[in-house]
Order: structure tokens, then C-alpha cells, then sequence
């Protein structure tokens, strides 16, 4: 696989850490236990286009959210995920 | 036998050096062929035919093919470590002084004994080994296995070490072209005349493909010339690069492709410093598959005899070696294709006895051939036997009445048509699609920028070829942004590629379908009827299609076969899934250079010449090597060099590298704010100056990792981590700083390799560091108490920055400086310590030491303990939200009942304590239901003079006093012990603030 990073250009997999699905939100520590276990431990698991969290640790740094095809691994969208993060907090 | 006979050399032609020849060996006997050769076409021109017995049956067999997908003629080459054992005759180049000996055959290859195999054939169908051995079930790997191995199998693998090495390497281009045929040729010019990149691969050591074997036209000239000048234009251009002896193996994600150079192995020996075989990443934007197509053999009764041939690669051995496999031939197909075999032979002056064909209307130009290489046509023909032992002495036909006739030769030509190799546009899960027409399977969906073009798309005329090559070549300079040249495609002669499928004749007798793993037309009918009818269960039932060749001439015909027995077509039974590898890859090719101690890189701390020159034994830590312990001379037993440098550091004063630690540098306005997202406890109140300790969980609560920040500056922090997490925490710090509080002014950098880290520890360490740390530094307990920081200058301006911190529980300095000042200043540490007795102490005295001081390290950060477990619960703030602080407070995690940390200490002082121990109350039965924790960490203490553990056990600060049984019943240990506090030396904690 190759992962277009925004910093570094197109790049191996072998580059970059993978973490998992980029559509969990850190919830409020008071917020219930349902939501806690929600984000610690379940994970979606799409056939299909699927949020992905990258770590590009052999270059940038930056953490990159990855719109990855899971049936044939098609790259359809990579964002820095801090800027999605920003966005969403905004 | 005299070397230069070649009897089955034609006077002229070929693709040969007439003027070079090469002396070889094959099983013990002297040969000589000349340079151009294959293995195969040597032994062929000197008449050898039997080269080698099948898997299972020990048939003798002849070479069958020309190229990759040889099934038979496979052979062990060259001796010692560097045998190499299933090595394809047809493609292996020979050289002079080539040593190589045929397989699978005891004690001769003429006198088999196991040929008995045949005899017993019946016995022996598919899945007997199954069926057959299955009880009693102890006999299996005692007795059965040995002896199938003996007599099945392939070749044996060298055992010693190989010798040779392999490289790997990365390039990228515009195009890829797989495969230098005619097709391939025309696409790679076209593209590469635009300007693209171009790299043209092919397995073969010269480009052109069937245009080496075939005697066609192209413009009028012969195709072999016409491929050199195509070769010639292309490799002028400057952006284009041909790869010979180079196998395309996998189509892997996004233009990622996989394939093997081989270097060196059509030489002797790889020259000095080269490699044998070279790995190559090849990333390209485009690429066109050009791959051609195999011709399959014909399922008849005795069609592996040595002698029966491919139509195909008859031709091969006719033009391009010179070579005349046969002095009096039949031709066996079902194809017009095929009657070009009929006009090579007549030219080579091999007499053609007939052209049997099972088409009962045979088109006239086929007829004419025929006629002109004198052959007699016997149409709505089959051949249904073979005559012979080791070799052919004739066939007999059944024409479409049922009469038989014989006919004596000792070559049989055949053709069951052509398979296009599209293996690699299956490699990504994608289906080939049956073409009726062809009577074969033709690429399906393709990998995202595959394009397949010529007999590799089931194109197999030349003319189609050449037009689909020039018009993707065109295509893909131009979807990689270079302007298309006008281009003509060029003229071919007249060709014919009809055929009439003939899955099988019926007759009585073994009749193959798969070679190399002796797997019969009766074998795929007794697999459908024993319910084994998907084609992959049919593989795995009877081997079929597995082995070297991986079912390149076999796999076709046997799912037609199968469809036939099952009643489907041929489109609905489907293939196998074929994956990479294409062809055979050593293990050494994708190795590379990572093997023994270069497996995976390592990393030398800034002190490893120092401490070398100390004899310093080294111990891997992740990748790090470092210090374990500095024997003197004269201590043989580890034990004592580490007794001995725990007890200097903890009565004089001791030196350890503690570079490895993972160093992250922080700043930022919010870089107080950040810790506290990441650390359990507090640290917006640690003053500019002070070291904290710190603790980190997982967002599940559960302990990550420990290690201390050091506040240089309000914005300013520098954290440690555990080595062995170093690059986990930075990535997890990383993850925190951009996805979770992204919002925070904060940067953070990895400083590992930047700053070289000293601890110097012991009662006399401050003596030591006043005469290394520049005077103007108070150094005084109240000036520097313990837990402060500071930014100094050492050995007279080198800047530093020094940590009052102990892992050692003695007062205790850490001193960073510029990674390349580590040495210098441990050399400095030394001088300044020899008049206090100063000794540099290895990793087992700092485990020994953190051990006597109860600190969790590796064994009890295990990723399945909590903050509670470890001792540490007050750590966890209430007051702030950090990572895992509220799966932490979930109600198992801070369970009483949890094994949690306790110190160990033998009742008999004289016994040994072992990590891995059960711990389990005195006076039960020793079982899982009874074990309530276990020994994470023991170490000798020579300050206490016995052994010592860290345990966590079930309910354990309770249970101080308590006598209680570390069980290891795997190394017979079995020890009373007596649970205590984990802090065994200086409990108060006095030494560390002296």
C-alpha cells in the first residue's frame, strides 16, 4: 500500500503506524460508562470506505486520517486528523 | 561419452555462441553444450532425454516445456551450501563447470527402485496418504512420515548456512512493462519514446519471448531481428531501463510491484561483492502486463513419457538452440497454432511421420503444412497411448472410426492450446473470465493502472498483439502526462490461431494433467466423486496445481475436467486463486542483508567503545546493545562481576549509560497543561528546576509506561521514558498532542539520540561530579537537593543539563550532554572517580539494584497491571482529566482482590527465587485454581546476601508477614517465602537525600 501524506508526498506502508477507526470521539470524563466503552473498546469495522488513523513515524509525524476502501484498500481521502480534530472541536 | 558429440545439435541457426562451448555435468557424466544454452537444450543436443522421476509414481520424465512452467525437468544444482534443489532445467543458463544431478530417483535416475510406485499405482490415487495412514496415530510421525518423505517429495534443500547474499532495492517509473515479447517490445518503445519512464522486465536473460523461438516475419524480417532492433531502440532512450533475468512475482496494492534479478546465478559464482539475487520494489504508475501465455499439454494415456514434448517448446528447441529433440516426429493438437511446429521440424529436417488431430474438419492451410513436412494427417484423431520405457519409441493413434494405428518416433509434439498468463491480475482478488473461443481463461477485472495486452489477454495472434501493445503503450505515457508519438503498427505474416477444445482422451491408461504432482485425469474424477468438486478443494485433495510450477500447464485443463465431472461449464466451476509468488522466490531474496546479527538494526549508546574497552559484556534491549556487566579479569561467573559492581556503587560510587531512555523534549505555553493529559498525576505545580516522577496509562486504564519530566523552563520539559517504550510513548504523546487536545500550544521532539545520559550513583557520588561539573555549579545538598534539575557546564563550557534522580536508592545524579561528549565524559567520570573507587556498572546491577528498592520495570509494567496493582493508586489525581482516568476508576481495576505488588524473600536464606514462579498458599493442592500471583522480577542481593523477588500477588500489602510458596514446578523449584514490603534496602529513603 502507499499513503499520499499532505507533508511528505506519496509514501510505502511500511512508513507509517497503524491505530484504527478515526471516527471515535474522546468523550467527557463525566460522560456515561456506555459512552466510555463505546470509545475504549468498540470498534467499527466497514466493508467499504472506512476513517482511518495513520502515524506517519518514519517521516512527518503528523497523525492522518485515512479514507481507506477496506474490500481493496483504494486510498479515497487522506487529512491531517488534528485539523479534524480542531474542526470538531471548533 | 565424448564431450563435443552434441548428436541432436542442427548444423545452423539458433541463438548460440557456435564458437563457445561450456563443459557441464549431469548426474556424474560429462557434457558439453555451448554458451546460449539452457540446461534442457544441452541435455537435449546431447540426446539425453530421461531427466528426471515424477513425485509420486517415480515415472521417468523428460523435459516438457521450454520456459518457467516446466513441471518435469527439475534438478539440484551446484553442492554444499549452495545446493539448490527444484531448479527449472529450461531456465537455468548453463555455465561452464555447471554441476547438476536429476531428483526424486533411488539409486539411479535409470534404475528407480521406487518405480515399484507405478506398479502399485492403484493403491497410491489421490488423498491415500489420507486414507491410508491414519492410525494408530503415534506411528504418524514415527514411522509414516520418514517414509513418505523418503519416497515422495522433491528435491532436498542444503542444511548448512547460505552463503551467498542478496540485496534489495526500491525503484519507481512512469510504466512498467512485464514481459519483452512482441507485445511488451511495442508497448515499452511507445511508451518510452513519449519521454515516461520506462522499465521493461522479463524473466528471460534476453528480451523478445516467442520472437526467439518462432520463424515468423515482422515488416518482412525475421522476428528474432526484429526484436534486437526494438531492444536496440529502447534501451537508447534515456528514461528507459530493461531488466533481463527478472521475474515479476506479485501485483501488490497501488502500482507496488514485487519482483527477483537474478544476478548472478547463471554464473559459476557471484563475482566479489555481488549478489546472487537481487529483491526489487518496483512502484510505477502504469503498468502493462505482457506476460504471454503457456501452452497446455494434451491428457492421454502416457503423455509424460520422455519424449512427449510441447508443441511450443519444440519449436523453442529448434530455433532458438538448434536443437532437434527427436529424429522422427508425430504432432499431437487440437490447434491451427500448432502446425507451425510441423514447418520448424520439415526445416530442421526432422521427419514429421504424422499430424494427428481430433477436429474431423482440419482448415487447409493446416493441411498444407502438413503435406509439405511430409506428415500424414490423420484428422478426428487422438493419440491414445504412448509406447517405450524411459523413452518414446512410438505412439498408437485411434482414428474417428475406433481403429488404432501405431506409429513409431521418439518425439511427440502436442497442443491443447494456449493459457494466457494473467496470474497477476489475480493477485489482488480478482476472478479470470473463460473465453470460449480460446478455450481458456483471459484476465477478468485488473488492478487499479493494469492494462494486459498480447497472448497475456488471450490475444494470441501476432498481428493483435503488436496493435494492443503500440496502442497501450501510447495510452499509458499519455495517462502519466507524456505527448503520444504517431506510431504504425507493424505488418506480420498470415497466422491462424483456431482451435476445437480436447479436455481429455478416453482411454485406458494414467493419463496427467498435472506433472509435477502426478495427479491423473482418474484422479480429478475420484476427487468429484469423494466430494472434493470447488476447484479449491480439488487442489488441496489432490495437490494438483501446487508445487513449484504452480499448475502453469495443469490448472486450466483441470478445472475443464472437473466441470466435465461435475456437469457445469467451465466458466461456472471458476479457477483457484492465484497469488504471488509467480514463479518461485528464494527465501534468501526477500531476507536481503536482514539475516543473523543484521536481522534488524541496532542502535550503540555513545559510550559502546568505552565500555567495549572495559570488556563489557553487551545484552540486547530492543535495539539498543547495551552494558550488561564489566567482568575483570578473573571473574568467571557473571554473578560475582554483578555483586560486586552493586556493592561499589552502593558503598563507594558507580557509573551506567542511561542513554537508552527514551528522552522527549517538550515546550510550548501549554507543555504543563499537556503533561497533564498524559501523566495521572499532578504537574502544573512542579516547580522550574525539579524533576517529577511520572506515571502513564492506556486510555484503558491499565499502566503504559513510567519515567520522570524535568521542568527547565515554564514552557520547558524534558521526560524520560522506559527504553523499551521510548518510540510507543512518543507516538502515543504524538496521537495526544495532535488528535485528542489539539488545541494545546505544545511541541514535542524525540531527543534520544541527541543528548548521551550518565547515571552516577552512590554515597560518593557528589565527590565524583564536583570535579566534572564546572565550579561555579553549587552542587550542595540545599543548593541541589534530591528531584532538582538544572542546565550546567561540564569539563570546563560543555553545556549539560543534571538530574538529581536514583534508580538505585543511593544519592544518585543523572548528566546528559551532547550525545557526542557520552564517552569523553564517561572517561572524564572515571578519572574523577578513581580516587573514591568508582566502577562502571552494567544493566544487571541496575536491575539488581531497582529490585532492592521495589521499582516496577519491564516485568511488572506489563500492560496488564494497574496503577493500584503496582502501589501507585495515589498517583492517580482526581482533580484533572488524563488518559485512562476513568477507565481506571472502573471497579475491577482497583479490585482488593487483585494481585498486587509485594516483596519476596526465601525463608531458607540459602535458596534460589525464580521470575515466572506461581505464587500459592503453604497447604493446598499446587493448580491453577489455587495460584494467586507470581514472581515477576528476583535477583540476588548481595547487600542482603540472598535471594530476593518481586511478586504480585492476590490481596498482597495485605498479607505482609505472611509465609506463603513460590511453585515453578517447570525448573523444580518449589520455596517458602515470606511476603514483604517491595523496598528491601533503605526503606525510608534516607541514602537518596544525603
Amino acid at each position: 500500500m502507499r499513503i499520499p501524506c499532505p507533508c511528505c508526498g506519496e509514501r510505502g506502508v511500511e512508513e507509517f503506524a497503524y491505530l484504527g477507526d478515526a471516527n471515535v470521539v474522546r468523550p467527557t470524563p463525566d460522560a456515561p460508562a456506555e459512552a466510555w466503552l463505546n470509545y475504549v473498546y468498540l470498534r467499527d469495522n466497514p466493508a467499504g470506505a472506512h476513517d482511518e488513523l495513520w502515524y506517519h513515524s518514519a517521516g512527518c509525524h503528523l497523525w492522518l486520517t485515512v479514507t481507506r476502501d477496506t474490500r481493496n484498500h483504494a486510498v479515497l481521502a487522506v487529512r491531517s486528523a488534528r485539523d479534524i480534530a480542531l474542526a470538531r472541536s471548533a | 561419452m565424448t564431450g563435443d558429440a552434441q548428436p541432436f545439435r542442427l548444423a545452423e541457426g539458433g541463438l548460440i555462441d557456435r564458437t563457445q562451448s561450456l563443459r557441464f555435468r549431469f548426474d556424474g557424466q560429462d557434457y558439453t553444450g555451448l554458451a546460449g544454452d539452457t540446461l534442457a537444450s544441452a541435455l537435449l543436443a546431447n540426446g539425453v532425454r530421461l531427466v528426471g522421476r515424477s513425485f509420486k509414481y517415480h515415472r521417468p520424465r523428460g523435459i516438457l516445456s521450454a520456459g518457467s512452467e516446466e513441471p518435469n525437468a527439475l534438478a539440484t544444482l551446484r553442492s554444499g551450501a549452495q545446493r539448490e534443489p527444484n531448479s527449472r532445467m529450461t531456465v537455468t543458463e548453463l555455465f561452464d563447470g555447471l554441476e547438476a544431478e536429476s531428483q526424486n530417483r533411488f539409486p539411479s535416475l535409470r534404475h528407480d527402485l521406487l518405480a515399484i510406485n507405478n506398479l502399485v499405482s492403484p493403491l497410491l490415487s489421490a488423498g491415500f496418504y489420507y486414507k491410508t495412514f491414519m492410525w494408530p496415530a503415534a506411528f504418524w510421525e514415527k514411522l509414516y512420515e520418514p517414509i513418505i518423505r523418503r519416497a515422495a517429495g522433491l528435491g532436498r534443500a542444503s542444511t548448512a548456512p547460505d552463503p551467498d547474499h542478496y540485496e534489495k532495492a526500491t525503484v519507481f517509473c512512469d510504466v512498467l512493462v512485464i514481459g519483452a515479447g512482441p507485445a511488451g517490445l511495442a508497448a515499452a518503445l511507445a511508451a518510452a519514446q513519449g519521454g515516461a519512464r520506462v522499465i521493461l522486465c522479463d524473466e528471460d536473460c534476453r528480451p523478445g519471448g516467442r520472437a526467439l523461438v518462432e520463424r515468423r516475419l515482422i515488416d518482412g524480417k525475421p522476428v528474432a531481428h526484429w526484436a534486437q532492433d526494438m531492444t536496440t531502440a529502447f534501451t537508447a532512450l534515456p528514461h528507459a531501463t530493461l531488466m533481463t533475468r527478472t521475474t515479476v512475482f506479485g501485483a501488490y496494492d497501488h502500482g507496488t510491484y514485487g519482483a527477483v534479478e537474478r544476478v548472478a546465478d547463471h554464473l559459476a559464482a557471484p563475482q566479489l561483492h555481488q549478489p546472487r539475487q537481487r529483491l526489487w520494489r518496483i512502484i510505477a504508475r502504469r503498468t502493462i502486463l505482457a506476460a504471454g501465455a503457456v501452452e497446455r499439454p494434451l491428457v492421454f494415456p502416457g503423455n509424460d513419457r520422455p519424449g512427449v514434448m510441447l508443441a511450443g517448446a519444440v519449436r523453442s528447441y529448434l530455433n532458438r538452440w538448434a536443437v532437434a529433440p527427436g529424429s522422427r516426429a508425430v504432432v499431437f493438437a487440437n490447434n491451427d497454432d500448432a502446425a507451425r511446429t510441423l514447418a520448424d521440424l520439415a526445416a530442421a529436417k526432422v521427419s514429421v511421420a504424422a499430424w494427428v488431430d481430433p477436429r474431423t474438419d482440419i482448415p487447409a492451410a493446416v493441411r498444407r503444412a502438413a503435406e509439405a513436412a511430409g506428415a500424414v494427417v490423420h484428422a478426428g484423431a487422438v493419440v491414445e497411448a504412448t509406447r517405450g520405457g524411459t523413452a518414446l519409441r512410438g505412439v498408437s493413434l485411434r482414428d474417428a472410426a475406433g481403429r488404432s494405428t501405431a506409429v513409431d518416433c521418439d518425439l511427440l509434439a502436442m497442443s491443447g492450446g494456449w493459457n494466457p498468463t494473467l496470474h497477476l491480475t489475480s493477485h489482488q482478488n480478482a476472478k479470470p473470465v473463460w473465453r470460449e473461443s480460446l478455450a481458456s481463461f483471459v484476465p477478468g477485472a485488473l488492478p487499479p493502472g493494469m492494462v494486459v495486452v498480447g497472448a497475456a489477454l488471450g490475444s494470441l495472434a501476432l498481428s493483435d498483439g503488436l496493435a494492443e501493445g503500440i496502442r497501450e503503450g501510447l495510452a499509458a505515457a499519455a495517462a502519466c502526462g507524456f505527448a503520444a508519438p504517431e506510431l504504425r503498427v507493424p505488418e506480420t505474416d498470415v497466422e491462424s490461431i483456431a482451435i476445437s477444445p480436447l479436455w481429455r482422451v478416453k482411454a485406458k491408461g494414467k493419463a496427467f494433467v498435472d506433472f509435477q504432482n502426478d495427479v491423473t485425469a482418474k484422479d480429478v474424477q475420484l476427487a468429484e466423486r469423494e466430494g472434493f468438486r470447488s476447484i479449491e478443494h480439488l487442489k488441496r485433495y489432490t495437490t494438483l496445481g501446487m508445487a513449484t510450477d504452480q499448475g502453469r500447464t495443469s490448472s486450466v485443463t483441470a478445472v475443464a475436467l472437473m466441470a466435465e465431472a461435475t456437469q457445469r461449464d467451465v466458466a461456472e466451476t471458476g479457477t483457484t486463486t492465484y497469488r504471488p509468488p509467480f514463479t518461485p522466490v528464494a527465501l534468501g531474496a526477500l531476507a536481503g542483508h536482514h539475516r543473523g546479527p543484521h536481522f534488524r538494526p541496532h542502535r550503540l549508546t555513545p559510550t559502546h567503545e568505552w565500555a567495549t574497552r572495559l570488556g563489557a559484556v553487551f545484552v540486547d534491549a530492543g535495539m539498543w546493545k547495551r552494558a550488561q556487566y564489566f567482568p575483570l579479569p578473573g571473574e568467571n561467573d557473571w554473578l560475582v562481576t554483578v555483586c560486586r559492581e552493586v556493592t561499589a556503587v552502593r558503598e563507594r560510587v558507580g557509573i551506567c549509560d542511561v542513554t537508552t531512555l527514551g528522552k522527549i523534549d517538550i515546550q510550548g505555553a501549554d507543555a504543563a497543561r499537556f503533561l497533564e493529559c498524559v501523566y495521572t498525576n499532578a504537574w502544573k505545580s512542579l516547580p522550574v528546576g525539579r524533576v517529577r516522577y511520572g506515571l502513564m496509562l492506556r486510555e484503558d486504564g491499565f499502566v503504559m509506561d513510567d519515567g520522570t519530566a524535568a521542568r527547565l523552563a515554564p514552557d520547558h520539559f524534558v521526560m524520560t521514558t522506559t527504553t523499551a517504550n521510548a518510540g510507543k510513548v512518543f507516538q502515543h504523546l504524538e496521537f495526544c498532542h495532535q488528535v485528542l487536545w489539539p488545541h494545546l500550544d505544545v511541541q514535542l521532539i524525540s531527543v534520544t539520540d541527541q543528548w548521551a545520559q550518565l547515571a552516577v550513583a552512590g554515597p560518593k557520588a557528589r565527590d565524583v561530579l564536583r570535579a566534572v561539573v564546572d565550579p561555579d555549579f553549587d552542587l550542595s545538598n540545599a543548593a541541589f537537593p534530591y528531584m532538582a534539575a538544572a542546565e550546567v557546564t561540564v569539563a570546563g563550557g560543555i553545556p549539560a543539563r543534571l538530574f538529581r534522580l536514583s534508580f538505585s536508592g543511593e544519592l544518585a545524579y543523572e548528566l546528559a550532554v551532547p550525545a557526542r561528549y557520552g564517552a569523553a565524559l564517561a572517561e572524564r567520570l572515571m578519572q574523577a572517580g578513581a580516587p573514591f573507587g568508582i566502577v562502571p556498572y552494567g544493566t544487571e546491577a541496575l536491575g539488581v539494584m531497582r529490585i532492592e528498592k521495589g521499582h516496577p520495570a519491564g516485568a511488572e509494567l506489563n500492560g496488564q497491571t494497574t496503577a493500584h496493582d503496582l502501589g501507585m493508586g495515589r498517583l492517580l489525581s482526581t482533580k484533572k482529566d488524563f488518559v485512562g482516568a476513568v477507565m481506571a476508576r472502573r471497579p475491577a481495576l482497583t479490585d482488593s482482590q487483585r494481585p498486587t505488588l509485594v516483596g519476596l524473600r526465601p525463608i531458607d536464606r540459602t535458596l534460589r527465587l525464580r521470575a515466572g514462579a506461581h505464587l500459592l498458599p503453604r497447604a493446598v493442592t499446587p493448580d491453577a485454581a489455587h495460584d494467586q500471583g507470581w514472581v515477576t522480577s528476583a535477583a540476588y542481593s548481595p547487600t542482603l546476601g540472598h535471594w530476593i523477588g518481586l511478586g504480585m500477588l492476590t490481596q498482597g500489602p495485605q498479607r505482609l508477614g505472611e509465609i506463603i510458596r513460590a511453585w515453578d514446578p517447570v525448573r523444580a523449584g518449589d520455596v517458602l517465602v515470606e511476603v514483604v514490603h517491595p523496598v528491601f534496602v533503605d526503606p525510608k529513603g534516607e541514602r537518596l537525600h544525603d
